[in-house]
């Protein structure tokens, strides 16, 4: 293997480390928010707007993620979104994972025990406090690890913004084996980069299901 | 022998003018009617229980006065207010605020606690006492701290509901619904989750409340509690109030054979 590679190619790779997890960053939490917001609305007692959701949510799970970042950044200026590559990209994949995170919300709403909100409800809290204080902590629990993996899904979706010519990871990697021949020294550090990443995350969501759970498991000093 | 009270707001007066007036109060799941033309009225003070076999409308009618179940027909009315509709005809369900301001008068105890695992004993008091009575928390604190307190829980307050016993979470059940200061509570079943060693710390809570004077409805299994703590006791079979009147009534001198053959076979259970 070619050590000196890295050296000259190491800074460049450090960046499009850098744009990957940015990228993923913003496209995560853009997805979580639109796919908890798409969760949220298809509970409204709205005629045809549960039906709408879904539809969104079938087209955007049904085709490729390659196919809905060409539309968005090729077709979008047809309707009037100029977006560069990079906004395009976070967009892309905050689409792309709503979709998912909507499902995955969805199911944990219906997770939490019905008698829970009742209690709320009987209470008078109000509707937003019932959500924040009593339906989300509940519904965490259970979604945590569908979260955490498909946080771990879209680090890796990351890739396909390299068609965009998104500085990222991949594009960085692709220019360096094609100026240096050097093929599979290339693929082996990105490997690296990416598992790296993906281990931080699903450390991460551990340590948050731990801290979470830790009320059903805590040992207390005195049981009755 | 029910109590019928068709006028809206019977008597001027706060003293005289009833807690709770169910009048003419119908209620179906699909096509089962499952309550039929209900008719009770609850003064201040008053200790109601509702019994009766599984399936014979209890718990839906107890539902039916925080609104948590809609009803089709009739009306209830808590201090006077129509509860979950509007005022007038045709009649339109209330909007969410007034529904929170009606609820904030009416407390529940459900039979599986529905305490919220996430929070502390204190919290699951707490947490209203901030949301809804807008206390700044270290009132809310304090008084949630007082309240577990009064029901014997202040060595627990700061467990989760997991590590507590199902006494326990009922009792803390019970602080978190005092605490809110209402003018009625509704018990559903309170005890019929509990092992049978711990049914008696929480009836004694009840018991308690009773005797402070707390308006109380409450759906129960337990005659003994029914028999020595409830002002009236109406039999529910099939939907309808099929009896009600005092205690010693209902239980020893009913000519209602449903009554009858209802408390009978708890005679039999009970004395092995």
């Amino acid at each position: 293997m070619d050590y000196d590679l890295f050296l000259r190619y190491g800074p460049s790779l450090l960046r499009g480390f850098g744009m990957t997890i940015l990228c993923w960053a913003a496209g995560t939490a853009l997805g979580m928010l639109i796919g908890f917001l798409l969760a949220l609305a298809r509970r409204l007692p709205i005629p045809g707007l549960s039906w709408v959701l879904r539809a969104y949510i079938e087209v955007v799970r049904g085709t490729p993620f390659l196919v809905q970042l060409f539309l968005l950044y090729s077709g979008g200026p047809f309707i009037g979104i100029r977006l560069d590559a990079t906004t395009a990209g976070i967009v892309g994949l905050g689409i792309y994972g709503s979709a998912y995170f909507a499902e995955i919300f969805r199911g944990g709403f219906a997770a939490v025990p019905k008698g829970y909100v009742e209690a709320a409800e009987s209470l008078a809290l109000p509707p937003g406090a019932i959500l924040r204080r009593v339906v989300v902590p509940t519904m965490l629990i259970s979604i945590l690890p569908a979260l955490v993996n498909m946080m771990i899904i879209l680090t890796k979706e990351t890739v396909v913004l390299s068609i965009l010519t998104v500085p990222e990871l991949m594009y960085e990697a692709q220019t360096m084996a094609a100026e240096t021949f050097a093929a599979f020294e290339t693929i082996f550090v990105m490997a690296l980069f990416y598992w790296l990443l993906v281990e931080v995350v699903s450390r991460l969501g551990r340590r948050a299901e731990r801290k979470l759970t830790s009320h059903l498991t805590q040992k207390a000093g005195a049981v009755s | 022998m029910t109590d019928v009270t068709a006028s809206p707001i019977a008597g001027s007066s706060p003293e005289d003018r009833p807690m709770i007036t169910i009048s003419h109060l119908s209620k179906s799941f699909g096509e089962t009617q499952v309550l039929k033309d209900i008719n009770l009225t609850v003064h201040k003070s008053e200790v109601v229980c509702l019994i009766g076999p599984s399936g014979s409308g209890k718990s839906t009618l107890l539902r039916c006065l925080n609104f948590l179940e809609s009803y089709e027909a009739g009306e209830v009315r808590m201090e006077g207010r129509l509860v979950g509709y509007t005022e007038g005809f045709p009649r339109r369900k209330m909007k969410n605020r007034e529904l929170r301001a009606l609820r904030r008068e009416v407390g529940m105890v459900f039979q599986h606690f529905n305490l919220w695992p996430h929070m502390t004993a204190m919290e699951n008091v707490r947490e209203a006492l901030v949301q809804v009575k807008g206390l700044p928390l270290e009132e809310a604190t304090a008084k949630a701290e007082a309240m577990l307190t009064r029901v014997g829980l202040a060595d627990r307050m700061h467990a989760h509901p997991s590590r507590l016993s199902g006494g326990q979470q009922q009792r803390v059940a019970i602080a978190r619904v005092v605490a809110m200061e209402p003018h009625v509570i509704l018990f559903d079943e309170p005890t019929s989750a509990l092992d049978p060693e711990l049914v008696g710390e929480v009836l004694q809570v009840m018991k308690d409340l009773a005797a402070d004077g707390m308006t109380m409805v409450v759906v129960t299994h337990e005659m003994g509690f029914a028999a020595n703590v409830a002002d009236r006791v109406a039999f529910l079979d099939g939907g309808h109030i099929v009896e009600d009147g005092p205690p010693r009534q209902v239980f020893h001198e009913s000519s209602e054979p449903r009554v009858r053959q209802f408390l009978q076979t708890y005679h039999e259970r009970n004395s092995f």
